[in-house]
């Protein structure tokens, strides 16, 4: 069994322990209080989707995580550990990887330097070839000028960068947003792929029709609180309720 | 004789090698400016004290440690840079996150505080420090003479940007400078330990300043102001080349060193002005600099 394979295998034992908890979550920039007070926890091996208008703090939450905000109170657990007390280049070692919603492809690094960018954080990552295996078309862009790239090959490669590195856990901004129907299929499709391979995704997204398939649970936040919990299976008959939520 | 616009070839080319050997030093200071500003988003003024002190650094080494010419290219850069590190860390960390003004400010009091205390001490007459032994003499290449050790000053400092340039450019480690100027806070996010990255740059950024230091060292009076008088000049190359341009700096500090070659052999008068006519020209026409990238 190759390494990857079995680092897969130990870490598909762990499912169902927890990933992440995030316990009575505030984030400031600056003087404004963004979030009051979030609540909610992932379990390994799960996709949960954050859901809700525009404003009412779903980047901010993958962000505080990060520890890419101002100042942050509460807890925030990741493989039982407290981070919110973390230097921001100690988080991702965690095993975190964060797709950010402008993409953040670099634009002096051509797309390979785009890809081997982020250090890796833990074995078991994919590998080169099988990142170009599953985006065929980042291989063939290569040496492009990372920002030369489409709308939808962007996305790719800030998805595909973060493979590489052994991350778990994904947080993934907005990755749909602007993207043509079938590139937002073909991107529904790697993470079908991801889930198979045991990864845990929180996933903010604008898109509900594109996350509703996927997603084991969803949050519904508004004014940076969690007010609704949804699971799949309870998401047929409450569906009415979840759109007067979103306001669609 | 062969004339070249009703001059000398003779002095026509020594005055270009003049102007060469200056730009050398130009793209040598104008590149830690730029490797600097483009991660820390600080004009370091404390540039040219950094230079003067890894000339002044060089000759009290070889008055009181007996520490030869060879050694001090490598040693005196090292020190330099290691107290660069300190100043980033323990006194422009404290305020990187206020105006980038703040940091420019500080930094141009670092320099008159480096030149005041070595003022102090030894006075602005400047001191020589001699030409080490295997680069005296000069060669006659037939269409002019050149002093063997403003030859190397030219090959080394070529070399040195070659160097850095293939290192940002070609390493795995330039990509991080290079991704880490353009978003840090993603950089972070992917497990990049930016404070520290920003510590080492500012150190390799004051290490090449000391090493055209010790470069110059043999060619000028070593004194406390040697710095600041050139380093007006470098900031004007570093805005025609485009501020954080690696190779806008490099190529612009050699081509202004030219220019003010030429402008010495036809209008000796013009030859401290014609950097910043170039630059306001430049401006005019670019205002991000000629390889800068509009904002």
């Amino acid at each position: 069994m190759s390494q990857a394979a079995e680092a897969i295998t130990e870490y598909r034992d762990l499912d169902g322990a927890e990933m992440l908890r995030v316990s009575d979550l505030h984030a400031f920039y600056g003087e404004s209080h963004i979030l009051h007070g979030v609540n909610f926890d992932v379990k390994r091996g799960e996709l949960v989707t954050l859901l809700g208008r525009n404003g009412a703090g779903r980047s901010t939450t993958l962000k505080a995580i990060m520890n890419m905000v101002g100042r942050r109170t509460g807890s925030i657990m990741i493989n039982g550990n407290e981070t919110l007390g973390m230097k921001p280049h100690r988080i991702p070692r965690l095993g975190i990887g964060y797709c950010p919603e402008e993409r953040g492809i670099f634009a002096s690094l051509d797309v390979e330097e785009n890809l081997l960018l982020p250090p890796t954080v833990r074995s078991g990552g994919m590998s080169i070839d099988e990142i170009y295996a599953m985006f065929p078309n980042l291989y063939e862009r290569r040496r492009s000028q990372g920002t030369r790239l489409s709308g939808g090959e962007q996305q790719m490669l800030a998805m595909a960068r973060i493979l590489r590195t052994g991350a778990r856990l994904l947080l993934l901004d907005e990755i749909t947003e602007g993207l043509a129907p079938v590139i937002v299929q073909a991107l529904g499709e790697v993470l079908v792929k991801l889930k198979e391979r045991g990864m845990t995704i929180v996933l903010v997204e604008q898109n509900f029709r594109f996350a509703a398939p996927l997603a084991d649970r969803h949050f519904v936040m508004e004014h940076g609180r969690i007010i609704e919990e949804i699971s799949a299976a309870e998401l047929p008959s409450r569906r009415d309720h979840l759109n007067s939520l979103l306001g669609v | 004789m062969t004339m070249i616009f009703g001059v000398p070839l003779m002095v026509f080319m020594g005055q270009l090698m003049l102007g060469l050997i200056n730009g050398a030093f130009y793209a040598l200071l104008s590149l830690g400016l730029a490797v600097i500003f483009g991660l820390l988003k600080i004009i370091n003024f404390a540039h040219g004290a950094m230079y003067m002190l890894g000339a002044f650094v060089a000759l009290l080494g070889l008055q009181h440690l007996g520490l030869n010419y060879w050694a001090a290219l490598l040693v005196v850069p090292l020190v330099v840079g290691g107290l660069g590190m300190l100043i980033e860390r323990f006194i422009l960390r404290r305020i990187a996150h206020l105006d980038h003004l703040y940091g420019l400010l500080l930094t141009f009091g670092l320099a008159l505080i480096f030149e005041g205390t070595l003022i102090n001490f030894f006075g602005v007459s400047g001191s020589s420090y001699p030409t080490p032994a295997a680069l005296q003499g000069g060669v006659n290449l037939g269409f002019m003479f050149l002093p063997i050790y403003r030859g190397w000053v030219l090959l080394a400092a070529l070399g040195v940007c070659l160097a850095t340039w293939f290192i940002i450019e070609r390493t795995r480690l330039g990509a991080y400078l290079r991704a880490g100027t353009e978003n840090s806070a993603l950089m972070q996010a992917f497990g990049v330990n930016v404070p520290q990255l920003i510590t080492l740059t500012y150190g390799f950024g004051v290490a090449l300043a000391a090493f055209a230091g010790v470069l110059a060292a043999p060619l000028y009076p070593v004194s406390p102001t040697m710095g600041s008088s050139l380093l007006i000049v470098v900031f004007a190359v570093v805005v025609i080349g485009g501020m954080g341009s690696i190779i806008g700096a490099v190529i612009t500090g050699l081509a202004m060193g030219l220019i003010e070659g030429l402008t010495k052999v036809y209008y000796p008068e013009a030859a401290n002005t014609v950097i910043f006519v170039v630059m306001v020209v430049v401006l005019m026409l670019r205002p991000a600099g000629l390889f800068g990238k509009e904002a």
